[in-house]
């Protein structure tokens, strides 16, 4: 056999790990290599590089080691039963394109992951030798995430946390029932336990000692997971559900939704169907409110239909067009946790809603100058020179907003 | 009348000193004509701004504020800063009142300037310009940025480039870092970089990190603006990825499911092996994969 070129082998194994759809490289703890001892820095926010056509950020080299896998999960292109061609990064290679893209200012740094070649040990020590060469030997100082492997010993993922700015572990689906079903080798209860882990470690890395000395950081930029959406039945409210439980047990950074999409060689076992990208797009805004607007589980579930969200509006007008007697507000006077509930209103401004009105009356054109998407939010609010009269009842407003129905043409 | 003229490299600080002066001499805003370098100065117009006297108090948002204005392509920017400067002297709480235009005009360029500056730090393309085995490697880059965005941005690349040196080349200002120190130089011409050959392995990622079943062009084209394609090696590729995702996508989804290569057998059946003779593992692993 011929041997595979580097640029082959990036071709199969980037291709391999675009299903994971976190790119994220923002808050880890800061730090810049202004000594000229090393390479890279970190702000606190992430940067995109590049977008690719599908719209998604390009923000950190994202490769499998290999995507060899002993596995056999039905959604997934690297499965051991799928006939896409494979390969297999050496140490040295994958430390070489890090720092090579690095330099050319293309990443942020390097998100790896990889197939499970003859054991989760094995693996995952492979992956800790790539992060620990490139933090000692490089001096790299950029962004790393490893995504770990459940069932690897936990003096692995031990090492993998104090190299790595974040560490993931993806629940996969979003029902221990699908994960059986569609992922046979892998154990729900393992990977909680795995994620459950990974908080203690954090939380430890935390406390001081009882000489005041701070031990060394443990992921600093936290755990995150990602569910396939679509490959399964489980419904938004099914899937709400569990990342709430998720956030709340592992303190997770984020939980990622991914629209199951077709894949080269898919399994027969699965819908060859993809869901709509909406529905991916409207739980990421559900996921927001529950985290930053302060709006409870059951509130935005209770807007859903036979459990799922609505995928012409989004969560917090459907919420608002069911609580209509809750509006008009009056932006000179209602708190804020109300102000956050106005549809077209995001943190930021509310915010800036909150500090002009403690000095000013505001009025309309305000509102517009502050960055309200006023069009959304009119209906819902007063303001100087401004109230909505009968508008915020009217029968048609849910029309409003939706898009229009498809057009149909001459046949 | 006054005629300033605020040089290009060092325009934050000429900016400022200035605005001290005039404010201290109480001079107001429609005695004073703001230039940048090159305008034609006017006859018998005075050219030095009265020396800054005593303490100055202004808002730290204010500054802060200014020192991204300053960088604006608009040529309005310095005088907008300084009549704001001028209101604030009786008036400091205009300094977070977002319903005043004038603050709205220059909280706009402000964040003109700073999307600028992210998209500098985003878009920027090195390529190798010196020995790979020197002790400290060298890197160049051409950048066309909208705003005057190289000066306030090169402390970045500092910061990330720390055990390399560098060069940001672009229409009007060059920044150079030899040694970890930053300096800055008048703008060149578009300069002719030696290939780099990391450049295709870039390219041929961004070919494969792309989902074709997933197709957003306009997502893709608000964030990184067609302006900015032609200094992005990858850009290149954009056309065909987009021309062929249809077909590609719809490929995928019509492939009948194949038949799993032997080696799927193989490997599930040492597994199941595996499962059988371990039944003393720890509960709760599935212990046979620990097994080497
Ligand atoms: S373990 Fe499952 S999800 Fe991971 S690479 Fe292997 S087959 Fe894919």
């Amino acid at each position: 056999m011929t041997r595979m070129t580097v640029k082959r082998k990036l071709e199969i194994l980037s291709d391999a790990a675009k299903y994971d759809a976190s790119c994220a490289s923002s808050g880890s703890n800061k730090r810049d290599s202004r000594d000229g001892k090393g390479l890279g820095s970190n702000e606190g926010s992430g940067i995109c590089h590049a977008y690719a056509p599908d719209g998604r950020c390009i923000s950190l080299l994202k490769i499998l080691m290999t995507n060899f896998c002993i596995y056999d999960c039905s959604y997934c292109v690297n499965r051991v039963s799928s006939n896409v061609p494979r390969a297999r990064f050496t140490v040295d290679e994958v430390v070489d394109l890090t720092i090579n893209f690095y330099r050319r200012n293309y990443i942020e740094g390097l998100f790896l992951s990889s197939g499970i070649i003859r054991s989760p040990d094995a693996t995952m020590a492979d992956m800790v030798r790539i992060a620990r060469r490139l933090r000692k030997e490089e001096s790299f100082r950029g962004y790393i995430h490893l995504k770990t492997i459940p069932d690897a010993a936990p003096e692995l993922i031990a090492q993998a946390g104090l190299l790595a700015d974040r560490l993931s572990i993806n629940v996969e689906l979003p029902t221990d029932a699908a994960v059986e079903a569609y992922a046979p080798e892998k154990s729900p209860e393992q990977i909680r336990g795995a994620m459950a882990d990974v908080r203690h470690r954090k939380d430890a890395a935390q406390d001081r000692s009882h000489r005041g000395r701070r031990p060394p950081r443990f992921a600093p930029a936290g755990q995150s997971t990602q569910m396939i959406i679509g490959a399964d039945g489980a419904t938004d409210k099914t899937i709400l559900g569990r990342s709430t439980r998720l956030y709340g047990d592992y303190k997770l950074k984020r939980v990622y939704y991914s629209a199951f999409s077709p894949i080269p060689d898919s399994s027969a076992k699965l819908p060859l169907i993809s869901p709509p990208l909406q529905r991916e797009h409207r739980l990421y805004q559900a996921d927001w409110l529950l985290r930053f607007y302060g709006f409870e589980l059951d509130e935005i579930t209770s807007t859903t239909r036979d459990g799922n969200l609505d995928l012409a509006v989004d969560p917090k007008l459907a919420w608002a067009l069911e609580h209509r007697a809750l509006f008009p507000v009056d932006v000179n006077t209602a708190p804020k946790e109300l102000l956050l509930r106005v549809p077209g209103f995001g943190v930021k401004t509310v915010k800036r809603i909150v500090s002009t009105r403690r000095h000013c009356y505001l009025r309309y054109d305000h509102l517009l100058r502050i960055g309200g998407a006023m069009k959304k939010a009119r209906p819902f609010i007063v303001a100087g020179g401004w109230s909505p009269g009968s508008l915020t009842d009217s029968a048609c407003l849910r029309a409003r907003f939706a898009p229009p129905p498809e057009q149909l043409t001459l046949f | 009348m006054y005629h300033v003229v605020i040089p290009k490299i060092g325009a934050a600080t000429a900016w400022r000193t200035a605005a001290r002066g005039f404010l201290a001499a109480q001079i107001p805003p429609h005695e004073i004509c703001w230039q940048e370098p090159g305008a034609a100065p006017e006859l018998f117009a005075r050219t030095q701004a009265p020396p800054p006297t005593g303490d100055i108090k202004v808002s730290r948002r204010f500054v802060a504020m200014a020192n991204s204005v300053v960088w604006h392509r608009d040529r309005d920017r310095f005088a907008c800063l300084y009549g704001f400067l001028w209101r604030l002297r009786d008036a400091p709480h205009l300094i977070g009142d977002h319903g005043d235009p004038h603050l709205a005009r220059l909280r706009r360029m402000e964040k003109n300037v700073h999307r600028c500056q992210h998209k500098m730090k985003a878009f920027v393309r090195f390529r190798e310009i010196g020995d790979r085995e020197a002790p400290r490697r060298s890197f160049a880059a051409w950048f066309e940025p909208t705003h005057h965005t190289v000066e306030p941005t090169a402390s970045f690349f500092a910061r990330r480039f720390g055990d390399m040196d560098w060069r940001i080349i672009t229409p009007d200002k060059t920044a150079i870092c030899v040694d970890g120190v930053v300096s800055f130089s008048a703008g060149q011409p578009r300069p002719d970089l030696p290939e780099d050959a990391h450049e295709d392995l870039w390219i041929a990622y961004f070919e494969n990190i792309f989902n074709p079943a997933r197709l957003k062009v306009s997502a893709m084209c608000s964030e990184m603006p067609k302006k900015y394609w032609k200094n992005l090696p990858e850009a290149a590729a954009i056309a065909n990825l987009v021309k062929t995702a249809p077909e590609r996508a719809e490929e995928m989804a019509r492939a009948a499911p194949t038949l799993p290569p032997l080696r799927a057998e193989r490997m599930k059946e040492r597994l199941a092996r595996f499962d059988a003779s371990d039944v003393s593992g720890p509960p709760q692993s599935s212990a046979a994969h620990r097994q080497k």
